[in-house]
């Protein structure tokens, strides 16, 4: 499609990729740089990578599974509550690790609330530790991002469609082979691609549920070489692995997924005549009721252990909070101007696969890498410390990048697929184009993006540990602080509030990106 | 330096900031925080020193390290406050410390000699439970026991590190045979402390790696009274927090008089309640009150950093082989 007349220029997007691969492979390249001759991969490493990879794909496929029908359900109901769920859903998926186990674990942890029913019962606690309370863990992080995903894959499907199936009496089978099927062999490939990627980085989950150095996974062994052998070369091949692997993931859910789409429509409502049987909107209600049980009760035990706390806040973690909210609203900002421009040269320029891959490379490499090169980088030229705010803005940014391209990718196709031409045939300059088809056809998906980015940004620990002093610690590192100096009540209230603040930014952000799917 | 300052002084509306030297002091994360020893610590030097007394967090001891590897020569430190015994012998590796000329009579358990390190604090490595559990008095009676207990991963933690030490100073070449015992009653391994303490008062566990002074921060500062810590026959390991002058520094006579105030009451009285920690030199007023009620090891029990940078990785893969069947 290169060679043919585009609507508006591919060329910012591709210098975005280009920005972003240098940031993260200049990064690394400066870890290695920096190295000095150390051990290289041992067979410890290996089963690292060994046990990383199975726990990824396992998490990552049931996440994608379970997604499927609460996607299904969500999109075929509308009840009161609905959008508040779908905004609460996206909670355990911005929360800083810690506080996600803690209150995991609250309610599926030997004293959590099902052991102590089950005890009521006179039955054995819960066993949760191991290889499956790894991929429960997971799926508890990634499901709401993986029902997000597909369910805008459902929202993109035009009300005509599903009109003129009714006319034409399809009912739910029909429906699923012509429209529903179709469309998640399109969106699935991406999302099981963004959970594996997710989970190829994941340390804290993973040890803390798999209890034990069974459950060392390859983001492990980089901290150990960093911290416990400082082997900064080990470290970097470590990191290699895993951007390989992200990037043969990415490959294989790219080749995986078909193009094509359902062609224009006219932004009509979505009515679903088809899903009206008593049978289905059980199945439905069970589905949605499930997961809401599911991801809803540890972020109840979140905040009923956070509540008392609430009062009695220090000073220092609002301070914290406003930094928070400063880093995530600068991060945000960052994340639209590389995203956007990235998404639509992804959608028109031919063998766009590398600048969907250099968007993967953010969850690809571990953060401590990043930081630790952005640190050797920055050093010399500057004080680390000055630079905190920026530099932790642009690393979430680029962290929270392979969301925003799954997100915003398959409907910057649809318009570009579907007015381009128009675009074209009526001389509209590519500004125009921007201005009155592709942003506006878009708001929704920019708002979503922006919302997750927000989110993301705000409970991510990301680097601000290198670079931070006392005066700049985000609200995550607060709670870190707090936890480490045994003022865990105080730690659980600012949990709740990082929670809140979260939630809030998302919705504020996604809010405007809805309208489109609702009645 | 001297010129540069002075016209700093002259032209700087500041000058009474800008004329005071400065002394960068690097640390561990909780030692800054508003509930650490930071704040009082910097109050009371900055009133004696007629400096400004800079300090900067960077994550645990080992972290600490790492930071001061990547910055090498080129580090604004002058002095880094928070390794402990187990990491010296890697910071001396460094070349980067430079012999202190502090002298002190510390009130340890054990003597203290070292050119480079000098100690602030120290405490001793225990596992931590509720009065009402019946106590288990030796690692072996714990893995004989159904107790069930959380610990840190020594890979990613200061006290995960200690742990497997504490074992391997107490057993030997036993220690694979205690690890083997033990593995049925770990329920977990974290990354850090803070998430074992979370899952410990949580309920996870009956039991968790933490030091036998933790019983007084809840004691203090919470007038709780229900935890105690296990007291082992074998002996408890005990971790020494030191700090060192770096080579490079730029205000070495400085650095110098810090180290020496470290060691003086004002100092040592701020470490108890803030630090949780026994202070290296015991301050005239004495220990708060509830240091009393801790458990009083028998026995400590404390590898020389030589041994410990030695016996760290064999004794790691032996805790790997054990906990990883």
């Amino acid at each position: 499609m290169a060679d043919r007349a585009q609507p508006v220029s591919g060329a910012p997007g591709i210098g975005a990729a280009l920005c972003v691969a240098t940031l993260i492979l200049g990064a690394l390249a400066a870890v290695v740089w920096r190295a000095e001759p150390g051990s290289g991969l041992g067979p410890s490493d290996w089963q690292a990578v060994r046990f990383t990879l199975i726990q990824a794909a396992l998490s990552a496929g049931l996440s994608v599974a379970l997604a499927v029908p609460v996607a299904r359900a969500l999109a075929r109901r509308r009840f009161v509550g609905r959008g508040a769920l779908i905004t609460l859903l996206g909670a355990p998926f911005i929360l800083p690790v810690i506080v996600a186990v803690l209150g995991l674990l609250a309610v599926f942890g030997r004293a959590g609330w099902v052991s102590q029913a089950l005890g009521a019962l006179g039955l054995e606690p819960l066993r949760i530790y191991g290889l499956h309370g790894v991929v429960l863990a997971h799926v508890f992080f990634n499901l709401p991002l993986a029902t997000r995903l597909i369910l805008q894959g459902w929202q993109e499907i035009p009300g005509e469609r599903f009109r003129l199936a009714a006319q034409l009496g399809a009912g739910p089978e029909a429906i699923w082979r012509l429209l529903e099927r179709p469309m998640l062999a399109r969106t699935a490939p991406g999302a099981l691609a963004v959970v594996f990627a997710i989970c190829l980085t994941s340390f804290a989950v993973a040890l803390t549920l798999g209890g034990g150095p069974r459950a060392t996974t390859v983001e492990l062994a980089i901290y150990q070489a960093f911290r416990f052998d400082f082997d900064l070369g080990r470290a970097a091949l470590l990191s290699g692995i895993q951007i390989v692997l992200t990037a043969l993931a990415a490959g294989l859910a790219l080749r995986a997924a078909p193009g094509g789409g359902f062609g224009a429509g006219l932004d009509r409502a979505v009515q679903r005549w088809d899903a009206n049987t008593p049978t289905l909107r059980l199945l439905d209600g069970a589905a949605i009721t499930l997961a809401a049980l599911f991801l809803l009760l540890p972020l109840a035990a979140i905040a009923m252990a956070g509540l008392p706390g609430l009062t009695e806040l220090p000073a220092s973690v609002f301070r914290a909070a406003r930094t928070s909210v400063l880093i995530a609203l600068l991060s945000t900002g960052v994340l639209l101007v590389l995203a956007v421009p990235m998404a639509a040269s992804i959608a028109m320029v031919r063998r766009a696969a590398w600048i969907e891959i250099a968007g993967l490379l953010g969850l690809a490499v571990s953060p401590l890498v990043i930081g630790t090169g952005l640190f050797i980088v920055i050093y010399p030229l500057a004080d680390p410390r000055a630079l905190a705010l920026p530099v932790t803005a642009l690393v979430n940014a680029v962290m929270a990048l392979p969301f925003a391209l799954r997100i915003l990718v398959p409907r910057a196709r649809a318009v570009i697929g579907d007015f381009g031409q128009l675009g074209l045939s009526l001389n509209m300059g590519g500004g125009p184009f921007l201005r009155l088809v592709l942003l506006p056809r878009m708001r929704a998906q920019i708002g979503f993006t922006a919302g997750l980015a927000a989110a993301l940004s705000m409970g991510d620990l990301g680097v601000i540990a290198l670079f931070a002093d006392q005066d700049m610690a985000t609200l995550p590192l607060q709670i870190y602080r707090l936890m480490g100096a045994y003022r865990m009540e105080a730690a659980a209230g600012a949990a709740l509030l990082l929670l809140g603040l979260s939630m809030l930014a998302f919705w504020i952000f996604d809010r405007g990106g809805r309208w489109h799917a609702e009645p | 330096m001297k010129y540069l300052t002075f016209a700093a002084g002259l032209f700087s509306a500041t000058a009474a900031l800008a004329e005071a030297p400065t002394l960068t002091v690097y640390t561990y994360d909780s030692f800054t925080t508003e509930w650490g020893p930071g704040p009082l610590v910097e109050k009371a030097f900055e009133a004696q020193c007629g400096c400004d007394l800079k300090l900067v967090a960077a994550g645990d001891g080992a972290a600490l390290l790492a930071r001061l590897k990547l910055e090498g020569a080129r580090s604004d430190a002058d002095v880094v406050l928070g390794l402990d015994t187990n990491l010296i012998q890697a910071a001396r590796d460094t070349g980067l410390f430079a012999p202190h000329a502090v002298s002190a009579t510390f009130d340890m358990p054990v003597a203290w000699e070292d050119a480079d390190f000098v100690p602030y604090d120290w405490g001793y490595f225990a596992f931590v439970q509720n009065k009402t559990l019946s106590a288990p008095t030796s690692f072996r009676a714990l893995a004989d026991s159904d107790l069930k207990i959380v610990i840190q991963d020594p890979r990613a933690s200061t006290p995960g590190l200690g742990l497997l030490m504490w074992v391997k100073a107490a057993y030997g070449d036993e220690a694979p045979a205690i690890w083997a015992g033990l593995a049925d009653n770990i329920v977990t391994v974290t990354k850090g402390w803070s998430e074992s303490y979370g899952l410990f008062l949580d309920g996870e566990a009956d039991m968790v790696l933490s030091y036998t002074t933790s019983p007084a921060y809840h004691l203090i500062a919470e007038e709780d009274d229900s935890k105690t810590a296990a007291r082992f026959d074998e002996g408890h390991y005990m971790q020494i927090e030191v700090a060192g002058k770096l080579a490079t520094s730029d205000q070495p006579e400085l650095a110098d008089q810090f180290l020496q105030f470290m060691v003086s009451d004002a100092f040592q009285s701020i470490i108890p309640t803030t630090n949780w920690m026994y202070p290296a030199v015991t301050p005239e007023g004495g220990l708060p009150d509830g240091f009393a009620t801790l458990i009083a090891p028998g026995k400590a029990l404390l590898l020389s950093p030589e041994e410990a940078a030695a016996l760290r990785d064999p004794a790691l893969a032996e805790w790997l082989t054990a906990l990883s069947r």
